[in-house]
């Protein structure tokens, strides 16, 4: 009896357990599909396939999984797909707190990870490893070309506020790196407030020239909706992470005129950008957000050293193959600095109306050109 | 700091109060009528908004999204009624905090299905937007004014339906007794409908009303379930003036907290310091005052039991 139990246990573990074909390659993806960040995780995923389908390279296999935005759940997903599903690269997560979870563990037992999106900065500086490439930015790079920005263009009393928490300090310090004259005032506020009343009367009451807010997700919205509602003008300035293509969408003209800086922008003129947008617009039918680049450029890096050599059979050849990255990037221009991040330009864009009604982002011009983030000196790669 | 500053940080805090009003009004009496914790009070604050966001939408008639958004907040608040909270009336409390918890699980993800992840949109009325101009060069957002207003009147409202109608006459005696009521030929099982209906109605307009002013999203009902639940254990459970009182005093402590806490700092430490420790510390004042109230009078301040 009991002898049949174990043969029957391990046909049903022989069954469940998959072999690798020869040249198949398993990507794990772990990105948020619910809860309240899902749009970002969503353009993730529809930007990274859609590179995959368009490739037409059938021996890469994704196996998605949604994490909920939670740093447990995250990681015993992580382990899962090293252990039953034998995955040789993984990618997907966009939470810094998700990521410095997950990325240590994974990149510590020879797996390759790819960041579509976080970016935390001990990853890119003291934490970073030969296996870890960031396909996106480190995360205080659009706020540090918002200083540089709102410098140039002769703002001397900027009124600066962010959430409470690593990455509303991060962006706060990154903005301050770059702009290095006056501040009205620098205030932090509560995560998930909806309510910026008081922080509103106090911006009015500064006498600020300009405001610079990171404020992700449903905040940022509370707060714009407020602020175009109070009859404050002072210009706003921001990361693109609080005006992609939905938030801007769930804003209307109560954004309008907003300026923010990003590494991508879905008119950026280049062929392959527009060959992106154009394909993406065709099968999701939305505009998509600088999220869906990252996962489309991800997808590409990823290809692109595929060509070379087989994560497992070739592990150092691989890598020297991400390092190259020889890929049609939808930014233009893009390769890696020694710590495995981008060195990339970071661009400025206003939100303006559409014509049918909506409102959208625009180029408007360069914020730094070949921008690279302060943490590699700490990094010894 | 000027004298505007303070004035429209008041103003802000009887807002914020105004609203938290609503909700804690329609928590206290489901409480105090018939004895039930509701949890779900927060889904029907979402309810509310979503409805008058998507009537909005396609109608392009803001008061109108906000009737319905009203009317759809208490129709749902009647059908909870009668499908589940009936059943809880004579469960014990750790039931009925299971049973509701259960309740918000469905709706936020029945919301997800319906109305997909993404925010919707939701904008103050043409008539309402901008700002007026007050007494000693305050200008102040007309929006924020208006709920204010609406606060009052639905107060006013309130003190005169438990007070002066035949209606309120019964809630009340529910209150004092609900077995005796119920002998004495009143239909409970209606008047509790309605009592509930009443509630769900209150916590929709107040989500439709915010709404405007903040993102209509999956979620949003909690975190102002959770201070409506502060304000009516400060008020005393059960008691609509404690809710009003307890209301007001948490907008006020609250938002002229994180304002004049951090600023208080900066006299003694640096400013960055200041700012941090002072934007934690402010967050946590409403609870500071919850705990010293409920030192004092355990009952709350208009507490009866």
């Amino acid at each position: 009896m009991k002898q049949s139990i174990k043969l029957g246990l391990g046909l049903a573990m022989a069954a469940t357990m998959t072999v690798a074909q020869a040249n198949e390659v398993r990507v794990g993806m772990i990105t948020t599909l619910s809860g309240g960040g899902a749009h970002l995780g969503v353009d993730v995923r529809d930007g990274f396939m859609l590179a995959i389908e368009q490739s037409g390279n059938s021996d890469v296999n994704v196996i998605i999984r949604d994490d909920a935005q939670r740093p447990d759940l995250a990681n015993s997903l992580a382990s899962e797909m090293m252990d039953r599903e034998n995955v040789h690269v993984m990618t997907g997560l966009i939470w810094s707190n998700l990521a410095m979870a997950v990325v240590p563990s994974v990149t510590r037992q020879g797996m390759f990870y790819l960041s579509p999106n976080a970016g935390p900065s001990d990853l890119a500086g003291r934490m970073c490893h030969e296996n870890y490439f960031n396909v996106a930015w480190q995360n205080d790079a659009l706020h540090e070309a918002m200083g540089q920005y709102v410098r140039d263009q002769g703002y001397e009393n900027p009124f600066i506020l962010a959430p409470n928490y690593p990455a509303g300090t991060d962006a706060l310090s990154g903005f301050k790196r770059y702009y290095d004259g006056e501040l009205a005032n620098e205030i932090y506020t509560q995560l998930g407030q909806e309510d910026y009343a008081a922080e509103i009367s106090q911006i009015r009451a500064s006498g600020a020239d300009s405001v610079f807010y990171f404020l992700p997700g449903g905040m940022g919205i509370s707060f714009m909706n407020q602020y175009a509602n109070s009859g404050t003008d002072i210009p706003v300035f921001g990361p693109a992470f609080s005006f992609d293509e939905v938030i801007v969408g769930a804003l209307g003209e109560a954004a309008e005129g907003v300026i923010n800086t990003s590494q991508w922008a879905h008119d950026l003129d280049n062929d392959t950008n527009r060959a992106f947008v154009e394909a993406f617009r065709a099968e999701h039918g939305r505009t998509p957000t600088l999220y869906a680049s990252q996962g489309y450029d991800t997808a590409k890096l990823l290809l692109s050293a595929l060509e070379v050599a087989h994560p497992e059979d070739d592990p150092d050849a691989f890598r020297e193959a991400l390092r190259a990255a020889d890929f049609a990037s939808t930014r233009g221009e893009f390769r890696f600095a020694s710590n495995q991040h981008p060195i990339q330009d970071i661009y400025v864009r206003e939100i303006v109306a559409n014509g049918d009604g909506g409102f959208t982002n625009q180029l408007i011009g360069v914020a730094m050109e070949d921008h690279q983030d302060v943490y590699g000196a700490d990094c010894g790669l | 700091m000027t004298v505007a500053l303070i004035v429209e940080q008041i103003l802000n805090g009887l807002q914020l109060g105004t609203m938290l009003f609503l909700m804690a009004s329609g928590l206290t009496l489901v409480f105090g009528v018939m004895g039930l914790i509701n949890l779900a009070h927060g889904s029907f604050y979402m309810a509310g908004a979503f409805v008058t966001a998507t009537v909005t939408a396609t109608t392009g008639n803001f008061w109108l999204g906000l009737l319905v958004g009203v009317l759809a907040a208490a129709a749902i608040g009647v059908i909870v009624e009668f499908v589940i909270m009936r059943r809880l009336y004579d469960r014990g409390h750790l039931d009925q905090v299971l049973a509701t918890f259960a309740l918000i699980l469905i709706f936020s993800e029945g919301t997800y299905m319906i109305f997909g992840s993404s925010p919707l949109f939701l904008s103050v009325p043409q008539e309402l937007r901008g700002s007026v101009s007050l007494p000693f060069d305050i200008s102040y957002s007309r929006y924020r004014l208006a709920i204010i207003g609406m606060g009052v009147l639905v107060a006013i409202g309130l003190y005169l339906l438990i007070s002066k109608t035949r209606l309120g006459m019964r809630i009340r005696a529910g209150e004092n007794d609900r077995e005796m009521i119920g002998a004495l030929g009143v239909d409970i099982k209606t008047l509790y409908t309605l009592v509930f209906a009443l509630g769900a109605g209150l916590a929709g307009l107040a989500g439709s009303t915010i709404g405007a002013l903040q993102s209509v999203r999956v979620g949003m009902g909690e975190p102002v379930l959770i201070m409506a639940f502060v304000v009516i254990v400060i008020g005393g459970i059960g008691s609509i003036k404690g809710a009003l009182v307890g209301a007001l005093l948490v907008g006020l402590v609250d938002t002229l907290g994180r304002i004049f806490m951090p600023l208080t700092l900066v006299s003694f430490m640096p400013a960055s310091q200041a700012m941090s420790i002072g934007s934690a510390v402010s967050s946590m004042l409403i609870y500071i005052m919850m705990a010293t109230i409920l030192a004092f009078r355990p009952h709350g301040l208009f507490g009866s039991k």
